[in-house]
Formats: structure tokens, sequence, C-alpha cells
């Protein structure tokens, strides 16, 4: 089934790196990024205040340089914020002339609301009802992107609600669709403790593992990825099959999560989705979906 | 500084106000607040006897209302709000801003502390809640270091409420969905965390096995303490190393760092645990309160006695105790 001509079509992203990649790499990515058919691209370092490969000078560069070649670009911010340096940090993105912000933690929305500049919200802004999407829409929210744990039921309720109570509330709304999924932050590396490194001596050990480490249970499932202080979901997370149900449900943008290897092979196999439906699309058993159908996120509700 | 008492029953609620909490927080009945456990928390009759018993004795009652809504249950939580205003509580402790913004409109008198699942970590998302929302309080998530604390105690525009005592997440509280992940619920939609429901133990010849959803979290020989499946504290493997790959399974214990968190200008000290008996709340709140008490009186001679630490060993997980990120010993 192709789509419409009066059909919206829907828009990907590609999100912000989630591991420690070295600086060439990052730029060979982004070259190979820049001739992909993603429309929007989120840039920076969202994880692991201690990853500087790259400073804001050289994200603003790549963000200029992907705007030229069409991509609308948004500088992301940190997600767990300890010390004022990392606020300063995230001020300096905050306060950019020239590309919009995602916001990952109430900092970020406090200070571009301050400022009166629209915002993205990540999706560790807890937005789990209508009522908390049109306050932050007032706010100067302009996109949001949903918590990983919702499900489609949820948020087609809280799209419908939002609708109804507030029918000027302009934003849109993006659902985190393919990558592993980003679980948890915490005070702790786990990726320096599985090397039994101290975090201040933790030699950026994560730069090692450019897709994380997988954990698996005693009995060899793999149940999560490390990736310093976040923890990942242990399977790849595929909502490629639900695009026409997102379509009709009223979502803008499907969010790509970048990997070491394959990701502008998955917005290829995204965009010829958009294109041509997803009638011959083959899903991997070894990924999961249980968050968009209300199970447990871990779950494949394609092979049930 | 405020002696903040947990209570999932009367009884409990009894054991804090005798053994000398200056403010109790409890839950209502439902998926509202962060200890939805089957067999806990107050119904409105147990609420208001309570909140006599309190009144009467001059403690505080506060109802933790801070889970996150989804809009089929929203009702619940606006109910919930309600309720807790017309019984006169006070303070609510809240999460989500939807919530915040129904509360701080339609009871602008109402107090509002921001619960530690809201996850503010710095003095600019406490500033948001603060202006947005009037929050009076915020519990702060036990990721940050005590200069870190410090330094927010310093710029807050809020009290700042810290963890004590109790048992320890690992994770910035708000920002966790591995238990939804493993069991499709989690604290931030249901208010449960590794849910009872999903365990399952059994034994295999002398090893016991515990399951969340039939993942299996640890395997314990005959010589080892086996743990609640929490999934934080589970053994997993990573290559080939099988190990608490997150956490062991520990308490947190500041005693010995009270004098620090007074100083810092630390207002209020929570203890951990709706989930425990009557026993336990007494036990730990008696040793808070008389170490309080010493401090208080001569801040100078304040030492931890062992008397203390033998009590609250005792009632510890796993029978450690540490500092968590207070201290970092992994930092």
């Amino acid at each position: 089934m192709a789509v419409s001509e009066n059909e919206k079509m829907m828009k990907l992203s590609l999100g912000p790196i989630l591991y420690f990649w070295e600086r060439s790499t990052i730029f060979d990515f982004y070259e190979q990024v820049a001739r992909s058919p993603v429309d929007i691209v989120y840039l920076g370092e969202t994880v692991c205040a201690k990853r500087r490969q790259l400073s804001l000078h050289d994200w603003l560069d790549l963000a200029y340089k992907l705007k030229e070649r069409g991509k609308q670009v948004v500088l992301s911010t940190l997600t767990l914020l300890e010390a004022e340096s990392e606020l300063s940090q995230v001020r300096r993105i905050c306060e950019n002339d020239d590309f919009t912000v995602e916001a990952n933690d109430m900092s970020a929305v406090y200070m571009l609301s301050e400022q009166g500049v629209p915002f993205v919200s990540g999706p560790f802004i807890n937005i789990y009802n209508a009522r908390s999407l049109n306050t932050l829409v007032k706010l100067g929210l302009q996109r949001w992107v949903m918590p990983v744990e919702l499900s489609r039921q949820t948020l087609d309720e809280i799209l419908t609600s939002s609708k109804k109570d507030f029918p000027d509330s302009p934003f849109e709304t993006e659902v985190f669709s393919f990558g592993y999924l980003p679980l948890a932050f915490s005070a702790r590396c786990f990726t320096a403790r599985a090397h039994n490194l101290p975090k201040d001596d933790c030699r950026f050990i994560c730069g090692q593992h450019v897709d994380g480490m997988p954990v698996q249970s005693q009995e060899d499932e793999t149940v999560f990825t490390l990736n310093g202080i976040q923890t990942q979901s242990g399977q790849c997370y595929n909502l490629l099959q639900q695009l026409p149900a997102m379509r009709s449900m009223g979502v803008d943008i499907m969010r790509i999560s970048p990997q070491s290897a394959g990701t502008v092979d998955i917005i290829q196999e995204f965009h010829m989705a958009r294109l041509n439906g997803v009638d011959h699309v083959e899903v991997s058993p070894e990924s999961c979906n249980g968050y968009w159908f209300h199970r447990a996120g871990m779950e494949n509700c394609y092979f049930k | 500084m405020e002696l903040v008492c947990p209570a999932g029953n009367f009884p409990s609620l009894k054991a804090a106000v005798i053994n000398g909490a200056d403010a109790v927080y409890l839950g209502f009945k439902d998926e509202t607040n962060a200890r939805n456990f089957s067999g806990l928390n107050f119904n409105d009759t147990k609420l208001e006897k309570s909140l006599t018993y309190a009144r009467d004795r001059n403690i505080k009652i506060y109802v933790a209302i801070n889970t996150y809504p989804q809009p089929a249950a929203w009702h619940k939580w606006q109910a919930a709000i309600d309720r807790a205003a017309d019984i006169g509580v006070n303070a609510v402790i809240v999460a989500d801003i939807g919530v915040m913004d129904y509360a701080v409109n339609k009871y602008p008198d109402l107090n509002l502390h921001l619960s530690v699942q809201g996850s503010a970590t710095n003095v600019d998302a406490l500033n948001f809640y603060y202006k947005n929302f009037n929050i009076k309080r915020a519990v702060i998530p036990r990721v940050l270091a005590l200069p870190q604390i410090n330094r927010l105690a310093e710029k807050s525009p809020v009290d700042l409420e810290v963890f004590a005592f109790g048992s320890l997440c690992i994770m910035a509280e708000g920002r966790c969905h591995l238990s939804s992940y493993i069991t499709g619920e989690s604290p931030n939609m249901c208010g449960v965390c590794s849910p009872a429901s999903a365990v399952a133990w059994k034994n295999t010849g002398d090893v016991l096995e515990t399951r969340l959803n039939n993942v299996l979290i640890d395997r314990y020989e005959p010589d080892e303490n086996a743990g609640y499946p929490t999934l934080c504290k589970g053994r997993f493997k990573v290559g080939d190393n099988v190990y608490h790959t997150l956490e062991e399974p520990t308490s947190l214990n500041t005693l010995s760092i009270l004098p620090e968190l007074h100083k810092i200008g630390v207002k209020a000290l929570k203890i951990e645990g709706r989930q425990r008996s009557p026993a336990y709340v007494g036990q730990v709140v008696k040793v808070w309160r008389e170490a309080i008490d010493a401090y208080t009186k001569s801040p100078e001679l304040f030492s931890e006695r062992t008397s203390w630490q033998l009590a609250l060993n005792k009632v510890s997980e796993g029978s450690q105790t540490t500092l968590g990120a207070y201290s970092r010993p992994w930092q």
C-alpha cells in the first residue's frame, strides 16, 4: 500500500549517538547520514559529561554542514546533571542562536522556557498525560519524544485528549522507533564497573564498546546493554511495521537511534516503508516491541 | 532537621510517631503512589484516623501522590489531590507536572513537595518546579555526592529533603524503566518496581533461583542469603563474568554524615520503607531520633554510637550498609 497524495508523509529522525565513538568515526558517520533520506538529525552528548571528544564548536560545525545538506538539526542536551560545570555545558547549548534544542532534563526546559525559545522534549522528560504535555506546550514545547515505556494506546489517549481539551496546542509527536532503548541513568558507571575501574579513572573504557556491553542472565538470555551511566534494553526495539498505525494516530516523526553499523541501511528501510508501505517488511524475532503493545518492553508481540 | 518517616499502615504510623517522627508520609490505596503494594496504604477512614492521631501529637502528615498518571486513569490522581486537600494534609508529595498544574491551580494553598520521582538533581530543575508550581520542598534523588548537595543547597529556591536510611535505588529515580522492560510495570506508571506478581522462587537441587517474568535474576548456593529479585540487584553475566552487574544488595545509611547534612542546610531527612513492618519503622525511627537529638544537644560532641549501628545493621538489606552516592566509594 503506497502513501496517497493527501496523507502526510511520516518524517524520520536520527537520535543522538548514545555511545562513545571516536571523533573521526563521528564525522564519517554524519557524512553518510547527510546523504541519507533522514529528515531530522539530533546532535550532541546526552549520556556522560566526561565524553568530550567533540566540543560544542565541533557539534555546531557539524550542525551547519548537515543543515546545508537539507537536514533539520536539533542539539540534544545531557540527561542526568550532577555538577555545576554540567549545567554550564547545557546553558551554552540552550543559548545557541541557530538551532532548536532537545531538552533532556528539566534544567534545560527551564532555561529555554525562560528565554522564550521553543524546544523539543526528549524521552526522559516525563510526559505521561495530556495535562503534562499541554503545560509544557504553554512553556514553549513544540515537539515531544514520547517516554519509551508508553504504549500505542496511551499515546492515542494523550493525543486524543490533548486535541479535545486544548484544540489549539500546536506540537509534533515523535516516537523512538528503532534501536536499543535508553532505560535508566545512574550516578555510577556500569561500563567502568564491568572493567573494575573507578569512575574517576574510567580511561574512557566505554570507547571500546561502540554498541555498549551486552548483559545476559545466567542462562544466556540477553537482558540489558551497558552504556556507561546509562542502561539500555538488551533487545533492539523495532516499530517499523507500526508506521501506518502511527501515521493514522497523528505521530509526525519516527526516531532511529544510531548503531555503529547499518544505521544508514535502517534509515533506508524506514524510508522505503514510508513510500511503499510495510507489507513486505520483515521483522527479526530477536527484536522487541512490547512497550508499544502495552506489554513488558522486552517482549516481541509479533512472535507470541 | 525534620525526621520524615514512612508508614504503610496505621500500626507503622503509630510506631513512627511513638519513636519520634516529626512527619509521616503515606499513600492512598491505589497506583497514585510509588509503593502500590497489596496490603499496604490507606483508605479514607484509615487516613482520617491517622490524621487525627498525628495532629493530636503535633506530627505532620504528607501524602505521596508521586507516580505519573496515564490519561485513562487521570481521574484517580485528580481525586487523590482532591482528597488530600479536602482533609487538610500538611503537604502532598508529587512528581507529575500535570498533577502539579492541577494542584496549584485548584488548591493554591496546598503545600507541594517535589517527589524524588520528579528527578530534580540541579538548581535549574528546582527553579523550574518552584517557578511554575510553587513547590516548597524537593526530595533529592540518590545520585548526588555530598559536595554536590552542598552546592545545590546554597542555591536552591526551596528546602531540600534527602534520603537518610533504607533501601537504595541506584538509578536516578523517575528515570528508570528497567522494571517495565522486564515485567510491564514500573515505578513511574504503576508505583511498583520488580513487582511481586512477577516473582518466582524455585529450588533446583540445592540451588535457589529467583526470576522476574521468567527472566533469571539470581541463583543462590545453599550457603548464600537469598534476596528479593529486584532487577538492579541481580547477578548477571557480562562477557564471562557473573557478578552484581549494577549494584550489590545494600542499604543506605547516612548516620555518620548527619553533622555534614545539617551544616549543608538540608531541612529534612527521609527514612525509606513504607513497605516495611511496624517493628522495622519503630526501630529505625528510634535510632534516628536519638541521633538527631544527640547532635542538636551538642553538635561538637556528636559521634556515631555503636548501639545505633548495631540496631540499624540488624534491619538492613543484605546486612550491609553504604553511604551510596553521598561518599561514592566507586568514584
